[in-house]
């Protein structure tokens, strides 16, 4: 440190300074790529939101990009059940191994499960959506659909939502350990020591205590259902009308963006409604997301019971 | 020792992984007395504690070899029936751990779970427990707001009540006033001195007045080891081991 | 309680706790069997083509057909687009990381805010990313290029890189800074000389994290990548990736 004695600690000082004013002007801008990325979307859209109004769009059925009619109602359908049925198959299940992993499995199996997990979060979507294509889809047009009596290619809302539930778990399973482990253990042994049973307390206090987290995970697991792309648009039929069941195709919002990249500059306004899309697929994303942060910061930070 | 042994601990030893954490702990505590645990921290004054209600079950890693005999039966006994032997035990924490629930509802919890479905009998249980814990005027208009909106000293009076519900007959304190002010610790002190005519308590802690304040029985740990036990007089005053005595006179803690 | 009631009820609870043991062991049975049946298809279907031609050369006139060729220009551009992303992204989270750890007031608004939108932004799908960077491309006058692919990842990967990069360097104990200080450091001194001497090696963890999120990602390149059989000899040329060439194959018959 000594050669550090500089002559000309002015000139220490200023790069100290002037750091900061450079590292705290980068901090404000990245912290605005939010808004950057909200208003460039939204910007972009306006054409389209001059031509029908914004209720119109969402409402409206009917497809014809090159007769200029842009109804979104079969993507925000096929969104909406493709992300539904996902949730439907992925809660119970993360809900019951996480609590598995925390409560009752011992240390030594948590830990040789872990790994799994994080491979599982870190297989890249094509991957899943390959998987999908190969075992899913001939799974539910040879199997699952003949067992119900229908006729079905295996291009579905169900295909793309089983797909869905496999990426999610990972995420939830994550998040829901990490609720479950901030339950102190002396509220446990509090419970046990009134004689209650190993599941009677975890139903009855450690759910309790750990549900607006739980919620949160679950939460977050929904936007990434919810904004998840490639995968479910290879398994999922993609056509522009309102599914009617599990068994029919949908067209998510995603899969309707990603798809469409080709034409859309060859047909007016098309770029513009595809951009309304993503523009949102970002609100209602944003909307569960900055939630579920709350809820998560609130319980990792404040010692208050939930009551 | 003239009254019947409440709880008697048969060569315990208890093992964390490789860390011998008790060593050959013999000793037999009586009924209807209040037992105090002393010792430095680390000398295994809670584990010993827990071993009693079978808390250590869920850590892991943990081995225990030994009989704890509970009026006769061995709570270690692989058929024994754990829920039953925690039910007979009230257990107070360092910190109170009120559930996350209302006043009301951590009191009728233990009832509830032991198949009380009776909204009066639980009605009439919650008051009566309250009113022995000294709580029940400073709560009777709130009964149904969380719980967690009392202040330490009063949850841990509230802890104290939730342990007497399910009808226990030995009460266990793990520095119980550990957490508390002067005014709050006095309280709950002054509960045990009361408590004591009906139940057998066993209270661990490291200040060595409290000892004296509440104690009928000393038992005197270092380093996972038993080194003295007796009536309190007897081993605060006049300690028979070299080692109570410099622990006793601050010489070592 | 009456005796037998109790031993009824104790059946009850019993059977409860045991229904659910079971639920429990079997959803985790499940995944871990999913996570097997994922990778056993991917290895089983694909180890047999693979060849050393596939990865050491570029697709000829009807590769995809099954005729001569390979996806070295894939893999390539997974590589160079990737990298150039992973760069750019570290050009701007290490600093803000940095500021937020060593020169921010810990507890101040602008640190907690900044965090929460890293975290938010984590959150965003990638197609949106993808839809961002087209615009950026539409006020630009860019093509879609391996430039506007890098770009584009950078966005998305960002958020990944400096909330792992934060994660680390909030495990700095603060006694090591003020051991700096004392020594008469300055914060730009102790910030880029001892703190990122500190926990390089978790930098580079986040950075292979961000790098791996990136290089997996095929959604947000779409728009923004083009597509080519032919290696890029310029930032400004289209670029083919891996998971868009599973993409396109996959989907659409023949391009």
């Amino acid at each position: 440190m000594i050669k550090n004695r500089t002559p000309f600690p002015g000139r220490r000082l200023f790069a100290d300074r002037f750091s900061e004013k450079i590292l705290h002007g980068v901090v404000i801008v990245s912290g605005l790529i939010l808004i950057l990325i909200t208003f460039a979307l939204y910007y972009r859209s306006r054409p389209v939101l001059a031509l029908q109004s914004f209720p119109s769009l969402l409402l409206s059925q009917g497809w014809h990009p090159s007769r200029g009619e842009f109804g979104f109602l079969p993507f925000i359908a096929g969104t909406l059940w493709v992300t539904g049925v996902a949730m439907v198959i992925a809660m119970p299940i993360c809900l019951l191994t996480s609590i598995y992993l925390v409560e009752y499995s011992s240390k030594t199996l948590r830990e040789w499960i872990n790994p799994f997990i994080d491979i599982l979060a870190g297989i890249p979507s094509v991957v899943y959506g390959i998987w999908g294509l190969l075992i899913i889809v001939p799974f539910i047009k040879g199997y699952l659909a003949p067992l119900f009596g229908i006729s079905s290619s295996g291009y579905c809302v169900l295909a793309g939502g089983m797909v869905l539930a496999v990426m999610v778990v990972p995420v939830v399973i994550h998040i829901s350990m990490e609720v479950l482990k901030t339950v102190p253990n002396e509220l446990r042994d509090a419970s046990m020591s009134l004689g209650a049973t190993k599941w009677q307390t975890v139903k009855h206090v450690v759910m309790r205590r750990a549900m607006p987290g739980i919620v949160a995970a679950m939460v977050l697991g929904l936007s990434r259902a919810f904004g998840e792309t490639i995968a479910v648009l290879m398994v999922v039929g993609n056509l522009a009308r309102v599914p009617k069941s599990v068994f029919d195709p949908g067209y998510p919002l995603p899969a309707l963006i990603a798809n469409n990249y080709g034409e859309m500059l060859s047909i007016p306004l098309y770029d513009s409604a595809l951009l309304f899309a993503a523009l949102l697929l970002l609100l209602v994303v944003l909307y569960f997301n900055i939630v579920s942060r709350m809820i998560l910061s609130g319980t990792r930070w404040s010692h208050y019971y939930y009551a | 020792m003239e009254s019947k042994a409440h709880i008697s601990i048969q060569n315990l030893n208890i093992y964390y992984g490789k860390d011998h954490a008790l060593k050959d702990i013999n000793v037999e505590i009586p009924k209807k007395k209040i037992t105090v645990i002393i010792g430095p921290s680390g000398c295994g004054k809670s584990t010993l504690l827990k071993s009693f209600n079978r808390l250590l079950d869920s850590v892991d890693n943990v081995k225990i070899t030994g009989k704890v005999l509970v009026d006769g039966e061995d709570i270690y006994d692989p058929k024994a029936e754990v829920t039953h032997i925690r039910k007979k035990m009230g257990l107070l924490s360092q910190k109170p751990y009120p559930l996350p629930m209302s006043i009301y509802d951590n009191i009728a919890y233990g009832p509830r779970i032991h198949e009380e479905r009776n909204k009066k009998k639980i009605d009439k249980i919650v008051e009566h427990f309250l009113r022995t814990a000294s709580l029940w005027d400073e709560v009777k208009d709130k009964l149904h707001s969380p719980a967690s909106q009392l202040s330490v000293g009063q949850q841990q009076r509230l802890c104290l009540a939730r342990g007497l519900a399910v009808g226990p007959e030995i009460i266990l304190g793990d520095e119980p006033t550990s957490a508390l002010d002067p005014r709050s610790s006095q309280n709950i002190e002054a509960r045990f001195q009361e408590l004591k005519q009906q139940y057998t308590i066993v209270v661990v802690t490291h200040i060595l007045r409290q000892a004296k304040r509440l104690a009928d029985y000393v038992l005197f740990l270092y380093g996972g080891r038993l080194i003295e036990y007796g009536p309190a007089h007897e081993v605060l005053e006049n300690p028979k081991e070299a080692m109570t005595k410099e622990y006793i006179q601050g010489v070592i803690s | 309680m009456v005796q037998g009631g109790v031993i009824i009820t104790m059946h009850k609870h019993a059977i409860e706790e045991n229904v659910f043991r079971v639920l429990m062991i079997a959803s985790t049975l499940l995944i871990l069997s999913v996570l097997l049946l994922i990778l056993g298809t991917i290895v089983i279907k694909g180890l047999p083509y693979l060849s050393w031609s596939m990865i050491t050369q570029a697709p000829k006139s009807g590769y995809y057909l099954g005729k001569d060729g390979g996806i070295l220009n894939s893999i390539l551009g997974s590589l160079y687009l990737t990298g150039g992303a992973t760069i750019m992204a570290l050009m701007v989270s290490l600093p803000v990381t940095l500021y937020l750890n060593v020169y921010a007031k810990k507890k101040s608004r602008l640190v907690y805010m900044t965090r929460f939108a890293f975290d938010v932004m984590w959150g965003i799908p990638s197609i949106v990313y993808g839809a961002f960077g087209f615009t950026l491309m539409l006020f630009f006058g860019l093509k879609a290029s391996l430039l506007a692919g890098m770009i584009t990842v950078a966005f998305l990967i960002l958020p990944v890189m400096t909330r792992s990069m934060d994660e680390v360097i909030r495990m700095v104990p603060p006694p090591l800074l003020e051991a700096s200080y004392a020594l008469g450091a300055t914060r730009f001194e102790t910030a880029f000389k001892v703190v990122v001497r500190q926990v390089m090696p978790g930098i580079s963890t986040a950075v292979l994290i961000a790098f791996g999120r990136g290089i997996g990602d095929a959604a947000s390149l779409i728009f923004t990548a083009g597509f080519t059989d032919s290696i890029p000899t310029s930032l400004l040329q289209p670029v083919a990736t891996l998971p868009l060439t599973i993409f396109f194959q996959l989907t659409f018959d023949h391009p």
